[in-house]
């Protein structure tokens, strides 16, 4: 990356530095000029009344009663789901390997299928779905559809991950394994996936920040108590839409960003560990990928 | 079996999705290269733009990013979109919701493209006494674009999941019309759930093959 | 063939996930809610939590509003403290589900009694008698009625039909299709929303809430009797809610709860009206 910036200019000389400084000089006032527009807007429809914002410091109950049970439920969903779709995505990441035709091409069909369908759309029937057909409490209607289609959609990507992971793997590994009279499920769970889990870590560590977002969207849509939902009780309440928006946008920042950074280290020292000779799935490439098109 | 479906405008909602995805794809294409261009530019304060921009709006749920164009652009700061017609308006604010998120994919793809056109490429074209904006312009991104096909493939076809959360503030696309489909005819469930389905497979698959096909096509051989 | 070791914790795993699923099973509650009250001494009450007036939980988790107060009071006269009771978030769109599945004892939420849900659950009451009304900015003069909304930009809360109901009846109005009311307010503060449509005393709440920026107009145009939600063919459990609300009605703390709640939008509380699901 630092080698791609590089190559692109020459190091500035005092020409170029100058004006690098009025380019920089002219941005930063286009950005003050919309900074000041927000404001001045802000301030004009009194939201930027410290009514609307203090609760967020001085009234503790703001966090306890709304936001931290709100993130609660985002880390319940996400958790769950990343739980469930892992074995599902394992399982049929290795039946998209199967030379078996039967096994395979069902798999592939599948795995497809959900990847086609935006996770709205399967949370959206998954809750009718409970409601009507099932014996799930109503009131955890919500949750379960959530899951549900989190499971199934990152379930499917998952199971790229995992084809990915072990088709990054030398050959010579599957080839030793044989040599040594290893069966093809002695290979796949003692050689293989180990060191494909290693590989796919990272990109299942961003996964996650895929799927926290995606928990915002089915509770908002369906109403499950997480924590951008929070935003219409902690707003019913102190009447401060804006205020609770941009402090609910941070927290989800500042997980996400975390989430993203553990991913980007794990990558860099698994790469770093075996010297450049095992690739690792890159984690960028999972969160939006194409139904019918190889990673 | 399916007169139903005559009561709702399946296939206007469906067109809805597809303006939707076609205005934002193209407006992400846009605002991604430039945000790509200031992660490459020479000018610290660009880059630095650049990265905080990608961090802060990949980390935010794009449901609160459309619901934050509703209440806050919209209704808060008067942001009419240029029109009075609340429909109009709403698809608007989606379109540019959609595209402050998406953008942020299409200038990763970008970056990574630029990352693969080799060094002697831009070394080539700055010996000629070429700028970075036409080092950039003239030389490594035309290559870098025939790179990023089919990652930009798989951020379209992601997009075009996406428009389901213009239902959030109201936009009748097709997950909108779906839900309105289950709550007035419950029986219909798994029918209402393929038709839909069925419309996206429609339009997800096709363009991945297609561009899948194209990305091969046009690949830089090397 | 031999299962290996991963191939078999993958299926505990999905076979948990199926479990999960599975479980959650529904106590098919038989018998009067009267009976359940007298031997419990708890009760399970479903109730909005979001709406400010009626039902909402407050900042400190507690909950509060006319509907909540007449939970309590009819949980009072069925013997069950205040302290024993679980309150049950209900969305509008599960009630009848909730009930029948037995997953609350009865609901106390802005329930209105139609002939369609009647065909599903029992209503008691009515306890109240509210009307669909405009909730507009203090200051509009323009919006008199639903007759003046020609052109106007109204919020409408997605599954809800007050707002489809004007707009059927006066194409004119444009629709602004949200998922919550508390999304409707801060559009209507800011002028981006003209009206905010559904019944009278949940406007009323809100405009209590934040006093001097919005009111109502008060031409409501249709009746809403909020019953008390029960369970199918429980006439006993029906007979005694009515005999609570009879009670809350003569003894004044139906008068002292509504002006309570109601009272501070400058929303005139009608009379107590008569109970007519017997």
């Amino acid at each position: 990356m630092s080698k791609a910036i590089s190559i692109l200019y020459d190091a500035p000389g005092p020409k170029a530095k100058q004006r690098n400084i009025l380019y920089s000089i002219v941005f930063v006032l286009a950005l003050a000029a919309v900074a000041w527009w927000i404001v001045t807007m802000l301030a004009d429809k009194h939201q930027l009344d410290a009514a609307k914002w203090k609760p967020f410091v001085t009234d503790s109950r703001v966090w306890t009663t709304y936001l931290l049970p709100g993130l609660q439920g985002t880390v319940i969903a996400a958790l769950l789901s990343v739980v469930i779709a892992l074995p599902i995505g394992a399982i049929f990441g290795i039946a998209r390997l199967s030379e078996h035709v039967w096994i395979r091409v069902p798999a592939s069909v599948v795995v497809e299928f959900f990847r086609a369908i935006p996770v709205l759309i399967l949370m959206v029937f998954a809750n009718y779905f409970f409601v009507h057909y099932s014996s799930v409490p109503l009131e955890s209607v919500a949750l379960f559809a959530i899951v549900t289609g989190l499971v199934l959609y990152n379930g499917s990507v998952l199971a790229e991950v995992v084809r990915a992971g072990i088709l990054s793997l030398p050959k010579g590994q599957a080839e030793a394994a044989a040599a040594l009279g290893m069966r093809k499920t002695q290979t796949m769970t003692l050689i293989q996936l180990p060191q494909a889990v290693t590989a796919m870590l990272p990109a299942i560590v961003s996964q996650l920040v895929v799927i926290v977002k995606d928990t915002a969207l089915g509770g908002y849509i369906l109403g499950y108590a997480e924590l951008l939902t929070q935003s219409r009780t902690v707003s019913n309440a102190y009447s401060n839409t804006i205020p609770t928006l941009v402090f609910i946008a941070l927290v989800f920042i500042v997980v996400n960003f975390a989430l993203s950074q553990l991913a980007s280290w794990l990558e860099n020292k698994l790469r770093n560990r075996t010297k450049g000779n095992r690739t690792t799935v890159n984690p960028e490439m999972v969160e939006e990928q194409a139904p019918g098109m190889k990673m | 079996m399916f007169d139903f479906l005559s009561k709702y405008d399946v296939l206007g909602a469906f067109w809805v999705t597809v303006q939707l995805t076609l205005y934002a794809a193209l407006g992400s294409l846009i605002w991604g290269t430039i945000l790509a261009g200031f992660r490459v530019s020479p000018v610290p304060l660009l880059r630095a733009f650049g990265t905080a921009y990608i961090n802060i709006v990949r980390n935010t749920p794009l449901t609160l990013i459309i619901v934050g164009t509703l209440l806050g652009l919209s209704q808060t700061l008067g942001v009419t979109m240029g029109t009075n017609v609340l429909d109009s308006q709403n698809f608007r604010l989606a379109t540019l919701g959609l595209i402050a998120y998406t953008s942020t994919f299409v200038c990763e793809s970008i970056r990574s493209g630029i990352n693969t056109v080799p060094v002697g490429q831009a070394e080539a074209a700055r010996a000629l006494g070429l700028g970075f904006g036409q080092v950039l312009g003239v030389i490594v991104l035309p290559q870098a674009f025939r790179s990023v096909i089919a990652p930009l493939a798989s951020v379209l076809i992601a997009l075009t999941k996406n428009t389901t959360v213009a239902s959030a503030i109201g936009v009748a696309e097709a997950s909108f019309v779906m839900n309105n489909m289950i709550e007035n005819e419950s029986d219909k469930l798994f029918l209402v759930f393929g038709v839909v389905a069925l419309g996206f497979v429609v339009l997800t698959l096709p363009t991945g093959l297609i561009l899948g096909w194209v990305a091969k096509k046009v690949a830089v051989k090397r | 063939m031999r299962l290996s070791r991963l191939a078999r914790a993958g299926v505990a795993v999905v076979s948990l996930a199926v479990a999960l699923t599975a479980c959650g099973s529904r106590d098919e509650g038989s018998g009067s809610l009267v009976d359940k009250a007298k031997n419990d001494k708890k009760l399970t009450i479903g109730i909005k939590f979001d709406q400010p007036g009626l039902g909402l939980q407050t900042p400190g988790g507690a909950y509060e509003g006319f509907d909540v107060e007449v939970a309590k009071y009819i949980a009072k006269e069925l013997g069950v403290d205040a302290n024993n009771i679980t309150w049950k978030q209900t969305p509008s769109s599960q009630r009848e589900d909730m009930i029948a599945n037995g997953q609350v004892d009865f609901i106390v939420a802005t329930y209105s009694i139609t002939d369609k849900r009647k065909q599903k659950v029992d209503f008691a009451g009515p306890y109240f008698i509210a009307h669909q009304d405009l909730l507009v900015r203090a200051d509009d003069k323009s919006i008199t009625g639903p007759d003046s909304l020609s052109g106007k930009k109204l919020c409408s809360v997605q599954g809800s039909t007050s707002a489809q109901k004007v707009k059927d009846k006066f194409p004119q109005v444009q629709l602004q299709n949200v998922k919550g009311y508390s999304e409707c307010l801060t559009g209507l503060e800011s002028g981006a929303i003209d009206a905010l449509t559904t019944d009278d005393t949940i406007l009323a709440g809100y405009a209590a809430q934040q006093p001097g920026k919005f009111k109502l107009v008060g031409k409501g145009f249709s009746d809403e009797k909020y019953g008390v939600g029960l369970k199918k063919g429980d006439t006993k459990g029906r007979d005694a809610i009515n005999a609570a609300i009879q009670k809350m009605e003569t003894d004044g703390s139906w008068k002292t709860a509504a002006d309570k709640y109601f009272g501070p939008s400058g929303y005139t509380v009608p009379a107590p009206p008569a109970i007519t699901e017997k």
